[in-house]
């Protein structure tokens, strides 16, 4: 039985946006910034996007290749282990399926690398099959610097830690490698709507 | 096999009685806890606390942990948020004997170590001094503490949280420097800085890189991103700045 809070009334919302929000999330209107040190700053030309690891054959894009590749418009809702979540996200950028594709992938995880050196580590099969993207446009605008510019993953199916920002390179893994937060007290899944938020979740 | 050593069991949620609060502004109370169970904690970390209402509905949020490592109850310092939906509940409503529930101690990077020799630097936006006073407390308890200086950032006099006690820490003469500057409006007499943190001001009143000092920056957006920007700017190696981010959102 959980304990009631006296007088605690909460705010409730409608069934519709109810459904969209997992278990222990609240609705934000802004866009809320959270990284564990300073923003590095990436100078666009002598940014490169790599796909390495445990491939065929590894690739790399310069940051006027990256945007020649194919692009999508995408719509998300995301979710911070933070608790706010936001609807109706809007991004363009790159599928993960054409860019892991250009590289035959023989491995099960992938480890995301970032400018400054921050990591997080997902199973592929979550990022396949049209559930991820390298995004650097948010809201019609560059992605900015805070927010992850010039480009970061977008995973909106798991927390917001996975989609990490200032990406460099996507390395794949035969084993699954805990990345920064996930060695810190962060769940190694992450699923919001399985509210797997820390270990033992 | 058993599970290995560092792997803590799941986080459980925890019932929380209420022992006392302390108004330390007219946004900000403190709220002095009994939490059963409570498994201890380092500065730094924080909480996630859910209020249940009485038809079952639940509500969380994090908030940053302002009691040092080992005190007998655990104080959360929590700051109004107008428009949000738990804080105003914790700031306004809660008294003595209330209970709720909370989970953790949560987070592995933005902590401090007692026993670590570097140089510690502190820098705050408003509430953002809550996790650092975490360590301040934690650091007057040891013997032979680190150099230390808080840098304090607050929109006016009204706006200083703990002002009393971080007079009092720093009056202790051990090692401990702590300069607050107000950036909105300085009442008459006002001795500490005014206006925003500058290069200057970091260059002059902060820990020079050379020492290599451990930073740890904690407050709106805006401010954590123009210190961080600052500092790496006065040498001072990414790595050895750690941040910690609330906002722009309302949403506590």
């Amino acid at each position: 039985m959980p304990i009631i809070s006296r007088g605690f009334r909460g705010r409730r919302q409608a069934p519709d946006v109810r459904a969209r929000i997992p278990p222990g999330q609240h609705l934000v209107g802004d866009f809320p910034v959270l990284s564990e040190g300073p923003t590095p700053a990436v100078e666009l030309d002598r940014w490169t996007l790599a796909v390495a690891g445990a491939v065929a054959e590894p690739r790399q894009w310069t940051w006027p290749e990256f945007r020649a590749l194919e692009r999508r418009s995408i719509t998300v809702d995301i979710h911070c282990v933070t608790t706010w979540s936001k609807l109706d996200t809007r991004w363009e950028g790159v599928s993960l399926d054409l860019l892991l594709g250009a590289v035959d992938p023989a491995g099960t995880h992938l480890v995301a690398e970032c400018y400054g050196g921050y990591t997080a580590n997902m199973p592929l099969a979550e990022v396949t099959g049209g559930n991820a993207w390298v995004v650097d446009t948010y809201d019609g605008a560059p992605l900015a610097a805070e927010h992850g510019g010039p480009a970061r993953l977008l995973v909106p199916r798991l927390y917001l830690w996975k989609s990490a920002k200032w990406l460099r390179r996507l390395r794949v893994t035969r084993t699954d490698e805990p990345g920064f937060w996930e060695r810190r007290g962060y769940n190694n899944h992450g699923d919001p709507w399985r509210e797997e938020r820390y270990w033992g979740d | 096999m058993g599970r290995l050593s560092w792997l803590p069991g799941r986080l459980s949620w925890l019932p929380v009685t209420v022992l006392d609060t302390r108004t330390e502004n007219p946004r900000v109370r403190t709220l002095v806890l009994d939490v059963e169970g409570w498994p201890g904690h380092r500065a730094g970390q924080h909480v996630d606390v859910r209020l249940t209402a009485e038809d079952g509905y639940s509500a969380q949020r994090s908030y940053s942990i302002a009691s040092a490592p080992g005190e007998p109850s655990l104080r959360l310092t929590v700051e109004r948020m107008d428009d949000g939906e738990v804080s105003p509940y914790l700031v306004d409503e809660v008294r003595p004997g209330d209970r709720f529930e909370l989970r953790g101690p949560i987070g592995g990077h933005f902590v401090w170590a007692p026993g670590a020799s570097s140089p510690l630097q502190l820098l705050a936006g408003g509430s953002g001094v809550v996790p650092l006073m975490a360590m301040l407390r934690e650091r007057a308890g040891i013997a032979a503490p680190p150099p230390a200086v808080l840098l304090l950032s607050s929109r006016s006099a009204e706006d200083v949280i703990f002002g009393d006690e971080l007079a009092g820490l720093d009056a202790r003469g051990d090692g401990l420097r702590v300069v607050q500057t107000l950036t909105r409006s300085a009442p008459a007499g006002w001795e500490g800085h005014r206006g925003r943190f500058d290069r200057t001001a970091l260059a002059t009143l902060g820990i020079p890189a050379e020492r290599r000092p451990l930073t740890y920056i904690c407050g709106p957006t805006a401010f954590v991103e123009s210190m961080a920007d600052l500092l790496i700017g006065l040498g001072h190696p990414a790595n050895r700045v750690r941040t910690e981010r609330f906002g722009p959102s309302a949403s506590g």
